[in-house]
């Protein structure tokens, strides 16, 4: 028989609470229970980085977390991002500079891009490849997307 | 890939913990930051009766520096020590190390005690302690007790930690004046374990000859490798490229073989090893130098 956990958490400004077995992982929670599909699922070992979003502020692998570590926590997914129709800076900045093709690895990068510019307005180059290269991408080459970091600086700057 | 079903327990201080460990006998798993063990459990190479998640002992988080240590408590983020400005400043090697292990995102949720109870021998952690001559700290249900980092490592992902203890912290000394360090790796990709990596640290008398001389290797062996040979040679000289090449050339010689796998062959690493000591030990000079 396999037991049950009853846990609740922040996701994107709302309160969620639901039972889950302690093996589900929290990208699979956040995906199958709460039908939060915007997280992608990728590698599912912590390497490719398409299933980041931030906990407690903090950028994540939520493919190699579990969905009871997260358990009272403030979590950001990529639906959280956008203000209604409106889209987030770094968005307008990904859409402007096409800095993705398929799209697969896009919301994780956001989500890291939105960590750091969140604990430094002026990061260095190193910071933003640092930050970049926790991810795999296999269209862009990073090249637009370091672009899209760039000009995502800027207009959090003139905001 | 997903997890095979666990129980999980969630225990507010250490001596629950340890309670909890010695009720399950060796079925127990700790869950520190979970980034090695959670890709175990999702590829299911783990099967525990029950996780034992430290997250929830809050005395377990903490870094202090003082009195020539960086202290750190074992369930502290390594993203967090690595940010800290006072690790940064006093002891610039610890964070340069840090900085290598893995990617941004892993060390946001990868505990410092994790990565040295876990004793991949891939990992920078491990090489750090043996190279600083770090000391840990255990509790049990007998007490605590503290383990020297030259005592710590047994083998692959093995510990002199006991399967009722719990690492609770580690103490990394800082570098004296006229001392010099550097870390060096190389991986096949950036975050990626190292095929082989070296921590180095040189120390000069006044005279400007070598006085001290730590080289640790890792991702070479089955622990972190001390090339005790290559420090020999070179305390008590004053350093020329002959001499550096001579002790990198020792280190490389003096390796058990080391892995062959998909991504180098145990020639490559070896090689490999004797190009990183050389490199490092370069670093440390004209760090040496200039401290």
């Amino acid at each position: 028989m396999t037991s049950t956990r009853r846990i609740g958490m922040t996701v994107n400004g709302e309160r969620y609470e639901a039972d889950v077995e302690p093996r589900t992982t929290l990208v699979d929670f956040l995906r199958g229970t709460l039908g939060l599909t915007g997280t992608h699922v990728g590698c599912e070992h912590g390497v490719c980085g398409a299933c980041t979003v931030l906990w407690n502020g903090k950028a994540v692998r939520s493919c190699i977390m579990l969905a009871v570590q997260a358990d009272g926590a403030e979590l950001k997914t990529v639906e959280g991002l956008a203000r209604g129709a409106t889209l987030h800076p770094i968005q307008q900045a990904f859409l402007e500079k096409r800095g993705l093709q398929c799209g697969f690895c896009t919301p994780g990068l956001m989500l890291s891009i939105d960590e750091l510019l969140a604990r430094t307005s002026a990061p260095t180059d190193t910071e933003i490849t640092d930050t970049i290269g926790g991810h795999l991408c296999r269209c862009t080459g990073y090249q637009a997307i370091v672009e899209a970091v760039h000009l995502a600086i800027e207009k959090l700057r003139t905001k | 890939m997903k997890p095979p079903i666990f129980d999980y327990a969630t225990p507010a201080s250490v001596a629950e913990a340890i309670a909890l460990l010695a009720r399950y006998e060796g079925e127990a798993k700790l869950l520190s930051g979970g980034q090695s063990l959670v890709p175990l459990l999702n590829m299911r190479l783990a099967r525990p009766a029950v996780l034992v998640d430290l997250a929830r002992i809050a005395a377990l988080d903490w870094v202090r520096v003082a009195d020539g240590v960086v202290a750190i408590g074992a369930m502290t983020r390594q993203r967090t020590v690595e940010l800290a400005p006072e690790v940064q400043e006093r002891h610039p090697l610890l964070h340069a190390g840090l900085q290598l292990i893995a990617h941004p995102q892993n060390r946001n949720q990868g505990t410092i005690g994790g990565s040295l109870a876990h004793a991949d021998p891939a990992a920078e952690l491990p090489a750090l302690a043996v190279a600083l001559d770090a000391s840990f700290e255990a509790a049990g249900p007998e007490g605590t007790r503290t383990v020297a980092a030259a005592d710590f490592f047994l083998t692959y992902l093995t510990t002199a930690l006991a399967a009722t203890e719990i690492l609770t912290s580690v103490r990394f000394p800082m570098l004296p004046a006229r001392t010099g360090w550097a870390i060096q790796e190389v991986a096949r990709r950036h975050g990626d374990f190292a095929l082989a990596g070296v921590v180095a640290v040189v120390g000069l008398a006044l005279s400007g000859a070598i006085s001290r001389a730590r080289v640790v290797l890792y991702g070479v062996g089955a622990t972190p490798v001390r090339a005790a040979a290559a420090e020999r040679l070179l305390e008590g000289h004053v350093a020329d490229a002959a001499l550096l090449a001579s002790a990198s050339a020792q280190a490389a010689a003096d390796l058990e073989e080391p892995l062959t796998d998909v991504h180098a062959s145990a020639d490559y690493r070896r090689d490999l090893a004797r190009v990183l000591v050389g490199r490092a030990l370069a670093e440390a000079m004209t760090r040496a130098h200039a401290a």
